[in-house]
């Protein structure tokens, strides 16, 4: 059923990654959008820093803990694609999978915390930025883990292996997502 | 060259790259604790830098694209300067000639603040 | 290669008959989405224009009761003109122009068989249809559909008890969103479609400058609208989740949503119109019977309007108290984007110097956008300078001035897409009369809708009042007879869409068999049968030279098929 058009490759790289690319760049500038209108904030609200006292460290850095071994795992699978190995490839994206699933639940933990203690998103402007930039973030992550089940579950039968390599690249934008909104929400205070 | 890509692509490289990206992380956590602000910027944000520098090269591969898809990816980051430079001036302004923003103060006393 | 691909092309698909579902709702074939894409545009479109008749006639009557809507309220009218614009935008303009010509135009004029990803464009049209629905459904929720303009400004829009829409704006900032998301889809088809699959042969500088403009304006529209996604994710917390992000009375500050929303709202322009002057271009150099002047200045001034129109966003923001040193940078850099644009129209012109023209209906929409766009470009410099436009800022001058824009684009421009490839798209040839008649009505009324509103603008008619009675400097004898002009004119305007249906109607059951090529045009969808089939090509086309080979002095035909070797 597929089209003759997608595969052709005039721009020099395969139609699936470039698109991959192209969805990247429409997301570059929706988080550019909140960063940017959170940093002009914060720059000038300088005792949000004191708000940021209460975001917790520890509980942020094992989130990036977790973030960076599942993109570990993703890039894996995509080695394993690359020989050919479905099986191994679908097995490394359930382990990714894992990791979005670890991420959401100390997000859901934290959160719960932080809103027990009166941290809600209307508290103030800081609060808002927070939950609304970690918000939008971790719905990627869910997005991420939905489209990885698909892609591991036609590549435990050796079908579309290139799509593990697409999901992956979209997986390690969310991460470097993260790497930046870490120190951006919780080691600037 | 086909062993150099070869290396890239093994799964020891790609080990190694995220040991290097946990090793960063702690150096992140770590320099806060020296409590000078020019060394907390340059360990969080330069850092962050670095980290997504070495997921953008060595998890995406960007490097081995065409190099148009790098300079797509930057324009979309220039766009996002530029919409900070256009904003940022009003953004960041709580008072003109006939007004201001007189909920823009500190607070005395605020419930997102007060519990250390 | 090529007889390679059909082959397993026709492996593939076969021909099998298709249910109606598959065929006409369930379909992936791109022709298919065009039509979808382009009849839920033409619906909101008349909706759009019975919203436009509802609040110009309780302009032109204030309180009389409007027939087929009744009395309008203050309410209603608000609610009434903040979505006749958002519909005439992003359910008119983006759809027919960007999404029905980008899915039936691409891939037929870069000669492949589909679009690259035909599930992910069919997921694009449900999502709008969605998107649509979602928008229609606001009317019938408690308070109504939303009041506060299409630009939807805090904090008006962000508080219920400003709005007393509770329901009605949230779910048009939803529907808004969902849109987006819809023509997000759409673009990266579009553009990795226009990248990697293009026929054998076809050079960068081969492609029909409509596609290329398609592509740009899609590529703008990706790079604009992610700070308003966010800006629209940040409007909704606000409405519904009680943070502050842009009131001031909660440490938030409203000029912010301003910036997001323009700094999407200004390239957002050039996203509607290059599509339409791209399909001018199409249109000028078949019935001029001339090579494009000058095509890669028209593809680099396009390229250098898209730079350009990230630049020139709060240029909407003068009288917002905006940064004054910021106000300067923004004039000069509006004032410089009328160069690209009138280079453009230079060439143009210069395309129709010495050529054959032959001025039937679509040649007619075509020079008719040139002319009336130009006029919308003119009056634009009065309020890109920051010192005039506190002057004319919300009058009706700023509202004529960008009825002259979206109007040539939207309207003009998709009516001229329309007649040119209608014998493409149905296999018959258009009643050429009855299109004449429809274009001179039309055109006549649009400008007499809109001139009276420039008059009534500078002399001070504020806009966004439901009735002038109780103004006394602006109830005025003179004024009330411009306004009953502009809302007869409207009406024989609406009336005169009429003769359009008409004729596709009479076109399709009695028009003459259109053939392959009828205008004797040299880009790849006239290789194609008309209509196109499943697969669009009998045989996949290659192509061996520039689209606009018109009257090449070695040639004996006027006209140079891109797919003839040489």
């Amino acid at each position: 059923m597929r089209p003759i058009a997608n595969t052709r490759s005039a721009a020099g790289i395969p139609t699936g990654r470039l698109a991959v690319w192209w969805v990247l760049a429409s997301e570059i500038v929706i988080f550019g959008g909140i960063l940017a209108s959170y940093i002009m904030n914060r720059l000038s609200h300088d005792w949000w820093a004191d708000y940021a006292a209460n975001t917790s460290t520890p509980i942020g850095a094992f989130n990036t803990f977790v973030l960076l071994t599942s993109s570990l795992s993703a890039v894996l699978a995509h080695a394993a694609a690359e020989r050919g190995d479905g099986k191994l490839a679908a097995r490394r994206l359930l382990y990714t999978i894992a990791g979005g699933g670890v991420f959401l639940c100390v997000k859901a933990y934290e959160w719960t915390m932080e809103i027990s203690h009166g941290f809600t998103i209307s508290a103030n402007g800081f609060w808002s930025f927070y939950y609304t930039a970690a918000g939008v973030h971790a719905s990627h992550v869910i997005a991420g883990m939905i489209l990885m089940a698909f892609v591991a579950r036609d590549a435990a039968k050796n079908a579309e292996l290139h799509r593990v390599e697409l999901v992956g690249i979209y997986w390690h934008f969310v991460d470097v997502v993260w790497i930046f909104l870490f120190p951006l929400l919780y080691i600037a205070k | 060259m086909a062993d150099h890509a070869h290396e890239e692509h093994s799964e020891q490289h790609y080990i190694r790259i995220w040991a290097i990206l946990l090793a960063l992380l702690v150096v992140s956590i770590l320099g806060p604790m020296l409590e000078i602000q020019a060394v907390t910027l340059v360990t969080a944000f330069g850092i962050a830098l670095v980290k997504a520098y070495l997921v953008v090269k060595h998890f995406m591969h960007l490097n081995v694209q065409p190099q148009y898809v790098t300079y797509l990816l930057a324009t979309a980051l220039v766009f996002m300067l530029l919409l900070f430079a256009g904003t940022a001036p009003d953004v960041m302004k709580w008072e003109g000639q006939h007004w201001s923003k007189p909920a823009n103060e500190r607070p005395a006393s605020d419930a997102g603040g007060s519990h250390h | 290669m090529a007889t390679a691909e059909v082959t397993e092309h026709h492996d593939d698909h076969g021909h099998h008959d298709e249910g109606f579902v598959k065929k006409y709702l369930w379909s992936t074939d791109h022709k298919m989405i065009c039509f979808q894409y382009m009849f839920t545009g033409i619906a909101m479109g008349l909706l759009g224009g019975f919203m436009a008749y509802a609040f110009r006639m309780q302009l032109a009557f204030p309180g009389a009761s409007v027939p087929g809507w009744g009395g309008v309220t203050p309410a209603d009218y608000n609610s009434l003109v903040t979505n006749h614009g958002t519909i005439m935008i992003f359910w008119v303009a983006m759809p027919v122009l960007i999404a029905a010509f980008g899915n039936y135009l691409i891939p037929l004029m870069t000669g492949c068989d589909d679009m690259v990803f035909p599930k992910v464009n069919r997921l694009s049209f449900q999502i709008f249809l969605l998107s649509a629905i979602v928008l229609l459904a606001s009317f019938f929720v408690e308070g109504g559909g939303f009041g506060g303009a299409w630009t939807a400004y805090p904090p008006l829009s962000s508080k219920p008890e400003y709005s007393l829409t509770p329901l009605g704006s949230s779910l048009w900032l939803v529907a808004v969103g969902l849109e987006f998301i819809a023509f997000l889809l759409g673009g990266i088809n579009f553009v990795t479609t226009t990248m990697n699959a293009r026929a054998k042969g076809m050079r960068l500088y081969d492609i029909p400058i409509v596609v290329w403009f398609i592509v740009i304006a899609s590529i703008l529209f990706m790079a604009s609208v992610g700070p308003l996604v966010a800006g629209a994710i940040m409007l909704l917390f606000n409405q519904n989740l009680g943070t502050g992000f842009f009131d001031p009375d909660k440490g938030g500050d409203p000029v912010l949503w301003q910036h997001l929303f323009w700094f999407f709202g200004h390239p957002e322009v050039y996203v509607v119109l290059l599509p339409a002057i791209g399909i001018t271009a199409e249109i000028i150099t078949t019935f001029a019977r001339k090579k494009l002047f000058a095509y890669k200045t028209v593809l680099n001034t396009a390229i250098a309007t898209g730079v350009l129109s990230f630049t020139v966003w709060a240029h909407h923001q003068f009288v917002a108290g905006i940064d004054p040193r910021m106000a300067n940078v923004f004039t000069i850099s509006t004032l410089l984007i009328s160069v690209p644009v009138a280079e453009m129209i230079f060439v143009y012109i210069a395309t129709l110097y010495g050529g054959k023209i032959t001025l039937n209906t679509p040649m007619l929409w075509a020079l008719s956008f040139i002319f009336e766009f130009m006029i919308g470009g003119v009056t634009g410099i009065f309020l890109g300078a920051s010192g005039s436009d506190i002057y004319f800022h919300d009058t009706y001058f700023v509202l004529a001035h960008f009825h002259y824009t979206f109007f040539p684009i939207a309207i003009i421009g998709s009516f001229a897409g329309i007649t040119y490839w209608f014998p493409k798209m149905t296999g018959k040839m258009m009643n050429d009369t009855l299109g004449k008649l429809h274009f001179w009505i039309t055109i006549i009324t649009f400008n007499l809708i809109f001139i009276p509103l420039f008059v009534l603008g500078a002399a001070g008619q504020h806009r966004r009042i439901y009735n002038y009675e109780h103004f006394p400097d602006l109830a005025g004898g003179w004024m009330q007879d411009l306004r009953v002009l502009a809302t007869v004119a409207l009406l024989v305007m609406l009336a005169a869409q009429v003769i359009f249906f008409f004729n596709v109607f009479i076109s399709l059951r009695n028009g003459k068999k259109a053939g392959n090529n009828p205008w004797k045009a040299n880009s790849l969808e006239w290789v194609a049968p008309s209509p196109p089939g499943h697969g669009n090509f009998a045989e996949l086309p290659n192509c061996y030279r520039g689209p606009y080979e018109y009257s090449h002095p070695d040639r004996e035909d006027d006209y140079w098929p891109q797919n003839e070797p040489a």
